[in-house]
């Protein structure tokens, strides 16, 4: 019941590192646990002067009142909260569910397709589907095999799963594109698929569907400040329309949306991020033995680093 | 009271609040206007004619006793002015700064036939100061009704219609998404018009009459309206989340970096002050920024511009300043502040740099038509005066639609173009729900907003069976015309007594009737 929980009080109760770039957060939220439906997301500021990011909602369990996010941590945001959210730690704000939820299309077969930090939030869609009496085939992508999360679950609910690594080290080798074009081949009937990733993935899931014809649904999740459609900052160019991603999505038609916009867009505040990040990493450098700063600073770029206002 | 005054006995100068030098304030967040001194607020309420049937009261939406609390001003009782004017305001000290009055209050003051009317604005905001500076609240005695009401909207609809609804003992909640209360008076208004610390103590007092604030709670999408009334137990709801859905020219060049809303970038400043260091929001702007509209929100934007360090900011306006719908000290503030004024233009095509960035605009001249449905004369472009010039950030202000939120997750009749519809209680389609301010009516001020507040905390309170209790904390105004044991006619209280028993209904008639 609203009125119970004070402000500010947003518990995280489990916590889990899938690698030293992504990692799992289970907030207790009972409210928010009710409400959210698959395709929506939420605002969190993890402190007092932080800045509000949109991340999608990667799972809920209602009985438990919790929500799960999985986090990359690319930016300075990101990687400050890598530190703090800890078990028992809480968020300084946290706001949800926000957007359209995805639409039960009805679709009897569908590929739910994941790249990097997409895959999480791909899965309460994939479950969503499973629910509904489809015939579900996942497709999941990692950088290489150490990467690789939530296998387990997608088992549980895909009919069949198509991991893809770029490095080739378990299953196929190459981009989620890869496995897209194998269950388009092998079922001539799928009725839809769901991409979520970075937009390059999304863009090049939507070129693999194009001339099938089949229903791509893509997630957005542009910089935004306060996610309920009052600042405009992300504004997505859908089928020749402004479409504002937080009130009129984060859904969209794949094969509508304008990725050349949104990759630009993404960009905005490119060289604020990354000398905010310079900056927080002096700071911490200072703190840290100097042998793990040198292996920080060694650290390569992930490919599927997507730029969530990080 | 002594000799009654006239026009030719009062000052005949207004007095005027002193101002930070615009070279000065230009490079700093600090208030522009300070606030009245003693003696200036002591002159200045000398002007006041004390009218019988005042029109200022008649232009104030929220209709406070305005000679009421001038009058206490004059006889040095500031604790009593801050009294009057909390009866119908609980927000002296944002309204005093914000309202245009110069259409409001002070448009039809009779002072200003002759010289200029009586600064109200000046006086209300002393008063209002003067109460957060001393800590005064106005904390009636509340007797709890057991009604609960839920606000949706921490706004200025919604903090007035708390208030109310507060007053009259109801549990009030206002659920609010961002992750502070005041709704665009923080994120939207900038500190050097309404420092933060204003917004908090008039937050605080609300908090003082029980109401509770819920951050980090988007209704809508968290729970809907209809939950709110059903499995919540709400007996009532207002619904005052504002309009607040950026337009955007739709012109080439639109979509491009370094094009963003007022709405973004005013959040991005106030909110998340992003001018601070030690916040993590960025607001990177450019050397010469063009701002397009001029509205209180464009002026706004311009004037955060300069102080935020950009060399060159460009106001663009179709029309004239005679047109413009800010405030004329608005504008006025942002002339001495050396924005450049470009009325009489439009923009056509903003244009890229090839990499998605902003390198200038493409502006057509206008000249003025005939009179257009507003009643003001629509711009006309003159063929072959188009020109362009540099700019490196482009601030669009030209207005909001309504935010689709409520409507997307309730069976709320909404209108064509998207906002709540009401009747004139401001009741929507939807039993115990009231809806008001931006969310009604599309883009107003402030106190428009706190008067659909007030308006809808009347009607709800019709509408819960509650008396109205306005009265009580008036006893020298309740034995005037329209009002009977304090009660007001207006508010036609009296259809609400209730019977308690059948024995009582059908033996002899114990209750009140009156009529007026």
């Amino acid at each position: 019941m609203p009125g119970t929980r004070k402000d500010s009080s947003f518990e995280i109760v489990a916590r889990e590192d899938f690698s030293d770039v992504t990692f799992l957060l289970e907030i207790r939220h009972p409210l928010m646990a009710k409400a959210a439906q698959s395709g929506q997301f939420v605002i969190v500021m993890s402190h007092a002067e932080g800045e509000r990011i949109p991340l999608t909602l990667a799972d809920f369990d209602r009985g438990k009142g919790t929500i799960t996010l999985v986090v990359q941590a690319v930016g300075k945001t990101t990687r400050e909260m890598q530190q703090t959210c800890q078990v028992g730690a809480s968020l300084h704000a946290l706001v949800g569910p926000m957007g359209v939820p995805s639409r039960a299309s009805g679709a009897k077969k569908v590929v739910c397709v994941g790249g990097g930090l997409g895959v999480a939030p791909v899965f309460p869609q994939a479950r969503g589907f499973k629910e509904a009496g489809a015939y579900v085939i996942g497709v999941i992508g990692f950088r290489t095999w150490k990467l690789i999360f939530w296998e387990d679950r997608f088992r549980s609910c895909c009919d069949e799963l198509i991991l893809c690594t770029d490095d080739g080290s378990v299953g196929v080798k190459g981009p989620v594109t890869e496995g897209v074009k194998r269950a388009i081949a092998a079922h001539p009937d799928i009725g839809e698929i769901v991409a979520i990733g970075p937009p390059v993935m999304m863009k090049a899931c939507a070129e693999a569907t194009r001339p099938h014809n089949i229903r791509t649904v893509v997630s957005l999740n542009p910089v935004m400040v306060d996610g309920t459609g009052m600042c405009g900052g992300c504004r997505v160019r859908v089928g020749g329309q402004v479409k504002f991603a937080c009130v009129d999505g984060p859904d969209f038609d794949g094969h509508q949306v304008d990725f050349e916009d949104l990759t630009t867009r993404l960009k905005r505040f490119a060289a604020e991020e990354k000398s905010a990040l310079d900056r927080w990493s002096e700071s911490c450098r200072m703190k840290i033995p100097p042998e793990r700063a040198v292996e920080e600073a060694l650290a390569l770029p992930d490919p599927f680093e997507e730029v969530a206002g990080g | 009271m002594a000799k009654k005054r006239t026009i030719r006995t009062i000052p005949q100068e207004r007095t005027h609040a002193r101002e930070q030098d615009p070279r000065e304030r230009s490079r700093n967040f600090s208030e522009v206007t300070c606030v009245f001194s003693v003696e200036d607020a002591l002159r200045e309420s000398e002007r006041c004619l004390f009218c019988p049937d005042p029109a200022c009261v008649e232009g104030c939406p929220v209709g406070i006793d305005i000679p009421g609390f001038i009058r206490k001003i004059g006889e040095k009782d500031f604790r009593g002015a801050y009294d009057v004017i909390t009866d119908a305001n609980l927000l002296a000290s944002v309204c005093g700064r914000v309202c245009p009055q110069e259409t409001q209050c002070e448009g039809p003051c009779p002072v200003g036939e002759n010289l200029e009317p009586v600064a109200i604005g000046r006086l209300e905001r002393f008063v209002g100061d003067r109460a957060i500076k001393e800590r005064w609240t106005s904390v009636p005695h509340i007797e709890p009704n057991g009604f609960r009401v839920g606000i949706v909207g921490s706004g200025p609809a919604g903090m007035a219609c708390a208030a109310d609804m507060a007053k009259a003992g109801c549990e009030v909640t206002v659920f609010e998404a961002f992750h502070v209360p005041g709704g665009v008076l923080r994120y939207g208004i900038p500190d050097f018009r309404l420092p933060n610390e204003v917004i908090d103590a008039e937050i605080d007092n609300l908090r003082k009459l029980g109401v509770r604030f819920e951050c980090n709670t988007l209704v809508g999408r968290l729970f809907t309206i209809e939950q709110m009334i059903g499995e919540m137990g709400f007996d009532a709801v207002f619904i005052g989340t504002g309009a607040g859905y950026p337009r955007f020219m739709g012109i080439p060049g639109d979509s491009l970096n370094n094009v963003l809303s007022a709405n973004e970038l005013l959040t991005r400043c106030n909110m998340m002050c992003a001018r601070d260091p030690g916040h993590d929001t960025p607001l990177p702007l450019g050397r010469r920024v063009a701002v397009v509209g001029a509205g209180n929100t464009a002026m706004d934007a311009t004037r955060v511009c300069k102080r935020l360090g950009s060399e060159k900011v460009y106001c663009i306006y179709r029309r004239t300043k005679a047109e413009s719908p800010a405030r004329f000290e608005e504008v006025h503030h942002a002339e001495e502040e050396g924005i450049e004024f470009h009325w009489l233009t439009t923009p056509i095509e903003i244009l890229g740099d090839g990499k998605g960035n902003v390198r200038g605009m493409r502006c057509i001249r206008m000249e003025l038509g005939e009179p257009d449905e507003s009643g003001r004369r629509g711009p006309v472009p003159i063929p072959g005066s188009e020109f362009e010039f540099e700019a490196d950030t482009v601030v669009i202000a030209i207005g909001t639609h309504a935010n689709p939120i409520i409507g997307q997750t309730s069976r709320l009749k909404l209108n064509r173009r998207g906002y709540i519809e009401v009747d004139g209680n401001l009741a929507t389609s939807l039993a115990g729900v009231f809806a008001g301010g931006d969310i009604v009516t599309g883009a107003a001020t402030v106190i428009e907003a706190m008067g659909a507040g007030r308006k809808a905390a009347r009607s709800m309170k019709t509408w819960l069976g509650i008396r109205d209790t306005d009265t009580v904390y008036l006893p020298e105004r309740a034995g005037s015309d329209d009002k009977l044991f304090g009660i007001d006619f207006a508010e036609k209280s009296f259809a609400r007594v209730h019977l308690t028993s059948p024995e009582r209904a059908s033996g002899g008639d114990t209750t009140l009737t009156i009529r007026p």
